[in-house]
């Protein structure tokens, strides 16, 4: 049985339709990143999942016990889940301990367990010399690693964080990335977890799911969901990538100036009368000086440079193949320098090509 | 206990179906019961008083019977007109004057390196607390055209037997009122000048303006908009006041719209007539402040955006000096004069001989306390009105505050729109409505404490309001979510979250109404009642008999109150509790 079930799940303010017909499974232990641009509806799925918010449509249970519906909702006091805010909310007015301690409290247990356990869930976020200090005499890394000890040590059913490292500086982001992940690793919360952030998600995530105007667009492992990104808006929205149109003619796709064997690409096109749609990341094409060896199925096409740019760990050349309308960006390691107006030999790769519908 | 072990979930999960009415109630917030019980709290207290005064000045003395006579009556005399003429005059005069003292030493506070600029603000906050109809009692001990102090000094160095000043003038009364107003223009602009960056003033000198020219043509054209909003509600303030033109302006025959309200509610008391001549304060009131809220609304100004930037002090050089002497000159006539002269009146057996062992008495304190018949009544009597009626409006303001915070409800708004309304209504306007609506049966209420207290309630309801919804505002919603979703309701989480994290404000609101009320005298005296008097309507009453000794006195004893209050604030809510604008 799913530990998580959000099924059919929809939030509409008026004429608004802010979530719509949202399906998510989450496995007991599963971590999952809701990613989208802001106003995707990730949010409000999150706030619906926790009860602060109730859907027009749709159900969502744990276990297979309803907790959400139209018209009924288990308030969030009585779901047993733990939330990691944006702005931390950590309450000013308690020191560290107390703020962890709170939901110990709230459920009644002995003050000796609320202290043991306050005090080993320090530890773990490595806080335990600063129990007694107030949150305005703590960092921002700090305060994050308070919000993350006081919403684990109450072991919730499920942990929602609600784009929590989007207001700590670069480096510390990175580390408390690491930091989460490392948390999951050792606790195994089902997790629900909210960002705009692909670079957060990707390092966090069991599995994520793409929003998009309300809807989810696919969910699957964060390799799966860059190599294989099943619609456009997936494609365009996680890493950078060339989009472009081809026509089927049997068992080929047909591009300008070259085709590409169907049953080498990624995913199957829906509609074989249609044009179809493909993506192909800058690393799924290769440069070259001299023409190289002809490999079977990969495309060998000359082609000029037209602009380049040094992005540090690599470079993005933009490249016109001769014969061909195409203008395509490929990514090439940091030693590879081409002059622009270079003349160049570009070989793509069709197994990192998808089929986009 | 091992950490990785999973939480049992607790029993009782919904049901899909749509649940039942009495499964619904279950979780019906107790918000809806609330909203209604805050309405009717709110027409009581604001809309009652107020849709009464416009029913009454349409009704026949008496019969109750339609009319259109009161306003004949209100507006048909030159006498009456004059008033109205009077005090806006009055109103414009005061205003410009008090930004003329006010906001030079605004920008010298805030923007400059003049030398004592602690002392120059204490003074302004001085001014500030300092009731009103006291300094207009020790300007007349100052500038009473026979033996004022100054005029005293004067024919003394002169041998003039014409005095120097009259405080008994139009002149005299703009200035008492500008004297005691203009603390409210230093606030606005001074917090307008404090947001401004250097950086304003030095991009106009790197394009090769002076200091001078930089400061006038930049820096105060920048806070332009703060200056205004002081001298509106100067004026505002002005032509509501009831204290220093009854004090001053009656025995100088000069009459004023509050003091002709006044008359009107001399036996016999022609409340309908009165209730017809109070429609342009109100009219005046809400258009002003309607005005201004439009104005405000369509630009954004520099002067209420809080970006930092680097703020450095002006070096004014020899400046200093010349600008240090206007401050001080502001601050002897605003608080260290008058103050001097009613302390030495108060402990004088005759206040016109001076400082001299022989004339020195406790008498007139000891007469208050312990021989006067009221004056210990209505010591406590205020204490007690402002306490209740503090309480009652931080606990109205509280509850709506959150509401519509919170939105709790739907069309919460409504409710914060009743609660500051009085804000719109002059004092004097509201204490009105309440005896049309109110003193009559079926309540019956005029002489009691109740009326008063439910008066003092409406009147500064806005001011904790806006108190409130600042500190409620300032609790990130997340703080309280954050309490729930641990297991918390939403109750226990006002309980042990929010109210905790709003007392220190909500103590300073309390204190804010506590003494604006134990002060109040334009309201307070149209609804006091023999026994009911609070000081500073006795205060009024000691001023017509004409005794300034025990007048001093009990003055004196009111500006400890005051002072007591004001310190307890200030230990308790912050240095300047009671100067934070919302």
């Amino acid at each position: 049985m799913p530990r998580l079930l959000l099924s059919g799940l929809s939030k509409s303010y008026g004429p608004l339709k802010v979530v719509d017909d949202v399906n998510l499974t989450l496995e007991e232990g599963e971590f999952v990143s809701l990613l989208g641009p802001s106003g995707c509806g990730k949010t409000t799925t999150l706030r619906m999942i926790a009860g602060f918010i109730e859907p027009t449509a749709g159900t969502i249970s744990i276990n297979g016990q309803v907790l959400s519906a139209p018209g009924a909702v288990l308030p969030p006091e009585r779901r047993r889940m733990s939330m990691i805010f944006q702005s931390y909310a950590i309450w000013p007015n308690m020191t560290v301990a107390e703020n962890v301690a709170f939901g110990l409290k709230l459920q009644k247990l002995p003050t000796a367990e609320v202290r043991t356990r306050t005090n080993r869930i320090l530890d773990v976020v490595h806080l335990g010399h600063l129990a007694d200090r107030y949150p305005a005499e703590l960092s921002g890394g700090q305060q994050q690693r308070v919000a993350l000890a006081r919403a684990i040590v109450v072991q919730p059913t499920v942990l929602l964080l609600d784009e929590p490292l989007s207001n700590l500086d670069a480096n510390l982001r990175e580390e408390m990335r690491f930091e989460i992940r490392r948390l999951h690793d050792e606790f195994r919360f089902t997790t629900v977890y909210v960002t705009h952030d692909q670079a957060e998600a990707m390092a966090t995530a069991d599995r994520i799911a793409v929003m998009n105007a309300g809807r989810i667009e696919q969910v699957d492992a964060p390799h799966v969901i860059y190599t294989r990104p099943r619609t456009r808006f997936v494609a365009a929205f996680i890493g950078r990538t060339n989009l472009i149109e081809g026509k089927l003619s049997e068992d080929e796709v047909g591009l300008d100036g070259f085709a590409l064997k169907l049953g080498q690409i990624g995913g199957a096109p829906a509609d074989m009368t249609q044009p179809i749609l493909l993506s192909m990341r800058p690393q799924a094409m290769a440069l070259h000086r001299g023409q190289p060896a002809q490999r079977d199925g990969y495309p060998l096409l000359p082609a000029t440079i037209s602009q380049r740019t040094y992005l540090g760990e690599s470079w993005d050349y933009v490249v016109r193949p001769a014969e061909s309308g195409l203008s395509l960006r490929v990514s090439a390691p940091p030693l590879q320098v081409h002059e622009v107006g270079e003349a160049v030999w570009l070989e793509i790769d069709p197994r990192q090509i998808a089929v986009v519908n | 206990m091992s950490m990785t072990e999973t939480a049992t979930l607790p029993a009782p999960a919904i049901a899909t179906r749509r649940p039942g009415f009495f499964a619904r109630m279950r979780y019906l917030e107790p918000s809806t019961l609330l909203w209604i019980l805050l309405v009717a709290v709110l027409l009581f207290l604001v809309a009652v008083p107020i849709g009464k005064l416009l029913i009454v000045s349409f009704e026949k003395q008496g019969t109750g019977g339609f009319t259109l006579s009161n306003y004949f009556t209100a507006y048909g005399r030159a006498r009456y007109l004059e008033a109205l003429g009077n005090s806006l005059i009055l109103g414009t005069g005061a205003a410009a004057l008090a930004s003329v003292f006010a906001v030079p030493m605004a920008w010298a506070v805030s923007r400059t390196d003049m030398p004592g600029k602690g002392l120059s603000w204490a003074m302004v906050i001085g001014a500030f607390i300092m009731p009103p109809y006291l300094g207009a009692i020790g300007w007349i001990l100052l500038a009473g055209p026979n033996s004022g102090f100054l005029n005293l000094a004067w024919r003394w160095v002169t041998g003039s037997s014409e005095p120097l000043v009259n405080v008994y003038s139009f002149a005299g009364l703009i200035l008492v009122i500008a004297l005691h107003s203009f603390p409210l223009i230093f606030i606005f602009v001074k917090s307008a000048l404090d947001l401004i960056s250097s950086e304003m003033e030095d991009a106009a000198n790197i394009l090769g303006a002076g200091t001078w020219k930089a400061t006038l043509k930049v820096t105060l054209p920048l806070v332009w908009p703060s200056i205004l909003g002081g001298i509106v509600v100067v004026f505002l303030e002005t032509i509501a006041l009831f204290g220093t033109p009854a004090i001053i302006g009656i025995p100088a025959r000069i009459n004023v719209v509050t003091t002709q309200l006044w008359q009107f509610f001399e036996y016999p008391v022609r409340v309908e007539v009165a209730a017809a001549y109070a429609m342009p304060l109100l009219l005046i009131t809400m258009l002003i402040i309607g005005g201004q809220k439009r104005l405000l609304a369509r630009k954004g100004y520099v002067s209420q955006t809080g970006k930092g930037g680097e703020r450095r002090e002006i070096r004014l050089g020899v400046w200093r000096w010349p600008i240090f002497a206007y401050c001080v000159l502001v601050s002897l006539l605003a608080v260290i004069m008058p103050v001097a002269v009613l302390l030495q009146a108060s402990f004088a057996r005759a206040w016109g001989n001076g400082l001299s062992w022989s004339n020195l008495t406790l008498d007139n304190y000891t007469y208050l306390l312990f021989r006067h018949e009221m004056a210990l009544t209505s010591i406590w009597n205020t204490l007690w009105y402002s306490a209740t009626a503090a309480s009652a409006a931080v606990v109205i303001a509280v509850l709506v505050a959150y509401i519509v915070a919170r939105k709790l409800v739907p069309f919460g708004s409504a409710l914060g729109f009743l609660a500051m309304a009085p804000f719109v209504i002059p004092g004097i306007v509201m204490a009105i409505g309440f005896y049309a609506a109110y003193a009559p049966p079926p309540l019956a209420l005029y002489g009691t404490a109740l009326i008063i207290i439910f008066a003092f309630t409406a009147r500064f309801l806005p001011i904790a309001f806006a108190n409130a919804s600042a500190a409620v505002r300032a609790v990130h919603p997340e703080m309280e979510e954050a309490s729930r979703i641990l297991g918390g309701g939403r109750l226990f989480t006002v309980r042990r979250i929010t109210a905790p994290l709003i007392l220190r404000s909500i103590i300073g609101g309390w204190l804010i109404v506590f003494i604006v009320a134990s002060r109040e005298l334009s309201s307070a005296v149209f609804l006091v009642g023999p026994r009911t008097r609070t000081m500073a309507v006795l205060l009024y009453d000691l001023s017509e008999a004409g005794n300034f000794e025990v007048l001093s006195a009990f003055g004196g004893l009111l500006l400890a109150i005051t002072l007591v209050l004001v310190a307890i604030g200030m230990k308790l809510a912050g240095r300047d509790f009671m100067l934070r604008r919302n």
